[in-house]
C-alpha cells in the first residue's frame, strides 16, 4: 500500500536505509522496478540527499527509514528541511503497534521527537488510514509553504492489508488549502508604489524559487522591465541570473557591498519570498531605515515577524507577480526614470569599490581564486552547485553565478556542516548527466564522506572539490574577530589523505597546491567521468569578505583585511 | 561610509544578540484555537508556545464537535501586541489548526472559570467563610466539621477575589480549571 501511494505520487526515487521495523516496505520495494531506491549509508546522508533531488526539481524529497536510530538520525535534516522550506516526505517505520510505550528494540517516539521539525507528522494506527495519510503528507509538503513532513508507520500496519484511497479524494477532502492569491488593494499599492519609487529594489528570497520556473520568469520580466536593481538571499541564487543588468548579487553578512549598501539606502523595498533572517538585516533597529517595505510572503507568520511591512502581501509568489506585472502593464508601465538613473549612478559608485577583491597570491592558492578558476572553467555548462557550510560556502556564493533556479543546493536556515556530500548524490540521481560540484570544506565535507560509497554504488560522477585550509574557516575567522586570535579547537589535526580515500572508495583523487597547476587540475576533474574528490590546499589563514558583524547595519561592513583599509577610505571619499 | 573594526577580543558584537527590545506594554488575550480533534494536536500547540518562548496564563481543552472531529482550545497569553499577532499568525500555520479568533479584540466576550477551594477553620472563620461564599454564589459541595469545599463559577477576576478573602479564613487548596471563553451577541 505504501509503495502504490508512492506511484501514485509520481515518486521514482527513494532515499533509505532498511532495518528490523521497516523490512515489510522493503519487501514490496525489492518486489517492483517504477521506483528506485538509493541505499545510503547513513539516515543524516539520505533525507539530505533527498533535499538535494527536491531543491534540484521543485519535487518532494522522499526519504524511507527504520524505527528508533534510523528516525532519529533525520531529525538534522528534518530542521534543514524545515528551516529552508524544502518539500520531502520521511517515512519512518515504528515497532508494531501493540510494542509501543514498552520501550521495545529500536523504539523511538518518532512523532514526539520530530514534531517540532516537520510541518506536520502523524503516527498512522489504522491501515485504512495509511493511504489518506500518506497523500496528505505529499499535498502539505508541497502547498503552502512547503516544508517535511513525516509519516511514522508500525510494522503490524505494515503487514495488515486495507482499503487503498486515491490521492485526488484525499486532497479534496482536505482543510489545508493555503492562500495564493495575493489582496488586490496591497497589490494595487505595490503597483503605485513601483511607479513613483526613486530608490527601489527587489529583495529576493528562496520563496522564489519554491513557488516554481513561473516565478522566476515572472520575476525576471518585472525586473527587466522596471530596471529596478535586484539582490537575492543566499536561498534564492539563480532566480534572476547573475548575468542580469539588475543583478547586485548576494546581500547579507557576506553579501556584496553594493547589494547592501543599496538595502541601507533604497525608498522602496520589493521582499519577494525572503523572510528578513538575522543574516540579512544585521541590526534591526537600524536596517533599511527610510524605506517603504513591501513583503510578499505565502506564509502569514513570516510577515511583521522581525520587520514591519507597510504593503504585506499573503500569497504564492508566481501568483503575486502575475498580478503585479498585469496591473502595472495596464497602469502605463510607468517607472520614476530620471531618479532611477541617479540612483543607478548611485549604485555604480558602490559596485566601484570591487568589494570581493582580494590579494592573490603565486605561491598558495587563495580559496577566492579557487572558487573563481572553477567558475570561469565551469561557465556555460547546465551545472548544479551544492555545498557545506562556512566560508567556502560564502565564497561559493558570492565567486559562482547562477543563470538559472534549481542549481544551487545549500543549507542556509540551519547552516549544517555535513549537507553538500549527500546533496550531490541527491541531485545527482535527478540529473544523472549534469555536471554536480560540491564546494567544501574539509572539515565539513568529512562529516557525511560515508555517503562517497553511495556515489560510487549508483555510478554518480559528483565531484567533491573541497578547499582545504586545514582549519574551521568560519569558526576560525569568527575568533580572530571576536574572541583575541584564540583559536579553539578551531583547525583539524590528522586530517586523512583524501586522494588515497578517494582511491580507498574506487573514486578519482586530485590534489593540488599550486596555483599554476589549478585550471589544469580542474580541467581533470570536469573530464573525469565518475566521482571526484578533488583536494585543493588553500591558504590557510583567509578571511571571508565582506562581512556585516553581527549586531551592525548595512552600511558598517567590514571590507577586508587591514591590507583593505586603505582602499575603504579611498573609496568612502568617492561616495556620499 | 564607516568601515568598521572590532577590536579583537570584543564580545559584545554576538550574533545572536540582534533581537532587539520591544519597549511595548504586554497586553493579555484570549484565544479560541479551533482544532482537529487528533493525537498530538495539544503538544503541538503547547510546543509551540514553549518553543517560541510564549507565555501561557491558561488552557482549557476539549472536544466540541464530535462529528466534525473540532476541538476548541482556550488560551489566555500574555505579549506585546507583535508577539500576540506572531502567536496567532504561528497557530494559523499549524496544520490541524483550522480557525484562531482573538476574542480580545474580536468584541466583547464571555469568560468564565470554575473552581473548588477546600477552606479549613473552626468557629468565627468557618461562619465568615461560609457567609461569604454565599455572597459569591459559591456552592458547598463537601463539608467536614472542621472544612468545606466550595465551588465557584465566574470569570476569572471574581474567582481571584474569592481566593483572596479565603485566604486569611483558612484556603489551604485550590483547583481551577482554566479560562473558557465565547463571543458574545451572534
Amino acid at each position: 500500500m505504501v509503495v502504490q501511494a508512492l506511484k501514485d505520487q509520481g515518486v521514482e526515487v527513494v532515499f533509505g536505509y532498511p532495518g528490523g521495523a521497516a523490512l515489510p516496505i522493503y519487501d514490496e520495494i525489492f518486489q517492483q522496478n517504477e521506483i528506485q531506491h538509493v541505499l545510503v549509508r547513513h539516515e543524516q546522508g539520505a533525507i539530505h540527499a533527498a533535499e538535494g533531488y527536491a531543491r534540484s526539481t521543485g519535487k518532494p524529497g522522499v526519504v524511507l527509514v527504520t524505527s528508533g536510530p534510523g528516525a532519529t538520525n533525520t531529525v538534522t535534516g528534518l530542521t534543514d528541511a524545515l528551516l529552508d522550506s524544502i518539500p520531502v516526505v520521511v517515512l519512518t517505520a515504528q515497532v508494531p503497534t501493540f510494542l509501543i510505550g514498552s520501550d521495545a528494540f529500536q523504539e523511538a517516539d518518532t512523532v514526539g521527537i520530530t514534531r517540532p521539525c516537520t510541518k506536520m507528522n502523524w503516527l498512522v494506527k489504522d491501515t485504512d488510514m495509511l493511504p489518506k495519510r500518506l497523500h496528505e503528507a505529499f499535498h502539505v509538503a508541497t502547498t503552502g509553504r512547503p516544508g517535511p513532513v513525516l509519516i511514522d508507520i508500525p510494522k503490524d500496519v505494515q503487514f495488515a492489508t486495507g482499503t487503498y484511497t486515491p490521492p485526488a479524494k484525499v486532497v479534496e477532502a482536505s482543510h489545508y488549502k493555503p492562500r495564493v492569491k495575493g489582496d488586490p488593494d496591497a497589490i494595487q499599492e505595490l503597483v503605485e508604489a513601483i511607479e513613483t519609487a526613486e530608490k527601489p529594489i527587489f529583495y529576493t528570497g528562496g520563496g522564489v524559487i519554491n513557488s516554481g520556473s513561473a516565478a522566476s520568469q515572472l520575476l525576471r520580466e518585472l525586473t527587466d522591465a522596471t530596471g529596478f536593481p535586484l539582490t537575492s538571499t543566499l536561498m534564492g541564487l539563480g532566480a534572476y541570473p547573475a548575468s542580469g543588468k539588475s543583478w547586485l548579487g548576494m546581500l547579507g553578512m557576506h553579501g556584496l557591498y553594493e547589494a547592501n549598501m543599496a538595502m541601507h539606502g533604497c525608498d522602496l523595498m520589493i521582499n519577494i519570498g525572503a523572510r528578513f533572517d538575522d543574516r540579512i538585516t544585521g541590526r534591526i533597529d537600524a536596517f533599511s531605515p527610510n524605506s517603504k517595505k513591501a513583503h510578499i510572503d505565502i506564509d502569514p507568520s513570516s510577515i511583521n515577524k522581525v520587520i514591519p511591512a507597510d504593503i504585506p502581501i499573503v500569497g504564492d509568489v508566481a501568483h503575486v507577480l502575475e498580478d503585479v506585472l498585469r496591473i502595472w502593464k495596464a497602469r502605463g508601465r510607468k517607472t520614476n526614470r530620471e531618479a532611477l538613473a541617479k540612483w543607478w549612478k548611485k549604485i555604480e559608485g558602490w559596485k566601484a569599490v570591487n568589494c570581493l577583491k582580494f590579494k592573490n597570491s603565486e605561491k598558495t592558492i587563495k580559496p577566492q581564486y579557487a572558487v573563481q578558476r572553477l567558475e570561469a572553467l565551469t561557465k556555460g555548462m547546465d551545472r548544479y552547485i551544492t555545498t557545506e557550510v562556512g566560508q567556502h560556502q560564502m565564497w561559493a556564493a558570492q565567486f559562482l553565478g547562477f543563470e538559472d533556479p534549481n542549481r544551487w543546493m545549500t543549507s542556509g536556515g540551519l547552516g549544517t556542516m555535513g549537507y553538500g556530500v549527500p546533496a550531490s548524490i541527491g541531485v545527482q540521481m535527478a540529473h544523472p548527466d549534469a555536471l554536480v560540484i560540491n564546494v567544501a570544506g574539509e572539515a565539513s565535507w568529512l562529516m557525511n564522506m560515508q555517503e562517497m560509497g553511495t556515489a560510487i554504488q549508483y555510478r554518480l560522477p559528483v565531484k567533491q572539490f573541497i578547499l582545504n585550509n586545514e582549519r574551521l574557516g568560519m569558526v576560525r575567522q569568527w575568533q580572530d574577530l571576536l574572541h583575541g586570535g584564540r583559536y579553539s579547537h578551531s583547525w583539524s589535526d590528522a586530517l586523512p589523505d583524501f586522494v588515497k580515500l578517494a582511491d580507498a572508495f574506487g573514486a578519482k583523487g586530485i590534489r593540488c597546491d599550486n596555483p599554476d597547476d589549478l585550471d589544469e587540475a580542474i580541467k581533470e576533474m570536469l573530464a573525469y567521468d565518475g566521482p571526484v574528490i578533488f583536494d585543493c590546499l588553500v591558504e590557510k589563514h583567509e578571511n571571508c569578505f565582506p562581512m556585516i558583524p553581527s549586531g551592525e547595519p548595512h552600511n558598517k561592513m567590514l571590507l577586508g583585511d587591514d591590507k583593505a583599509e586603505d582602499a575603504i577610505q579611498g573609496a568612502g571619499a568617492a561616495l556620499v | 561610509m564607516n568601515a568598521l573594526h572590532i577590536k579583537k577580543g570584543s564580545t559584545k558584537h554576538s550574533a545572536y544578540n540582534l533581537r532587539p527590545t520591544f519597549s511595548d506594554v504586554e497586553e493579555k488575550h484570549t484565544l479560541a484555537v479551533l482544532v482537529e480533534n487528533e493525537p498530538g494536536v495539544l503538544a503541538r500547540v503547547i510546543g509551540l508556545f514553549s518553543g517560541r518562548g510564549y507565555n501561557i496564563e491558561s488552557l482549557t481543552v476539549a472536544e466540541v464537535d464530535h462529528k466534525g472531529h473540532l476541538s476548541r482550545i482556550n488560551i489566555v497569553t500574555t505579549g506585546t501586541p507583535q508577539v500576540i499577532e506572531q502567536i496567532k499568525a504561528q497557530l494559523g500555520r499549524l496544520v490541524p489548526v483550522r480557525d484562531v479568533h482573538d476574542l480580545t479584540v474580536e468584541g466583547a466576550a464571555v469568560e468564565r472559570e470554575l473552581a473548588l477551594f477546600r477552606v479549613q477553620g473552626e468557629g468565627e472563620k468557618r461562619v465568615e467563610a461560609l457567609r461569604l461564599a454565599d455572597i459569591f454564589r459559591a456552592k458547598v459541595v463537601d463539608s467536614t466539621l472542621d472544612s468545606f469545599v466550595f465551588e465557584l463559577t465566574g470569570s476569572p477576576e471574581k474567582v481571584d477575589a474569592f481566593a483572596d478573602l479565603m485566604r486569611p479564613l483558612g484556603l489551604c487548596e485550590t483547583a481551577r480549571t482554566g479560562v473558557a471563553a465565547l463571543s458574545r451577541g451572534t
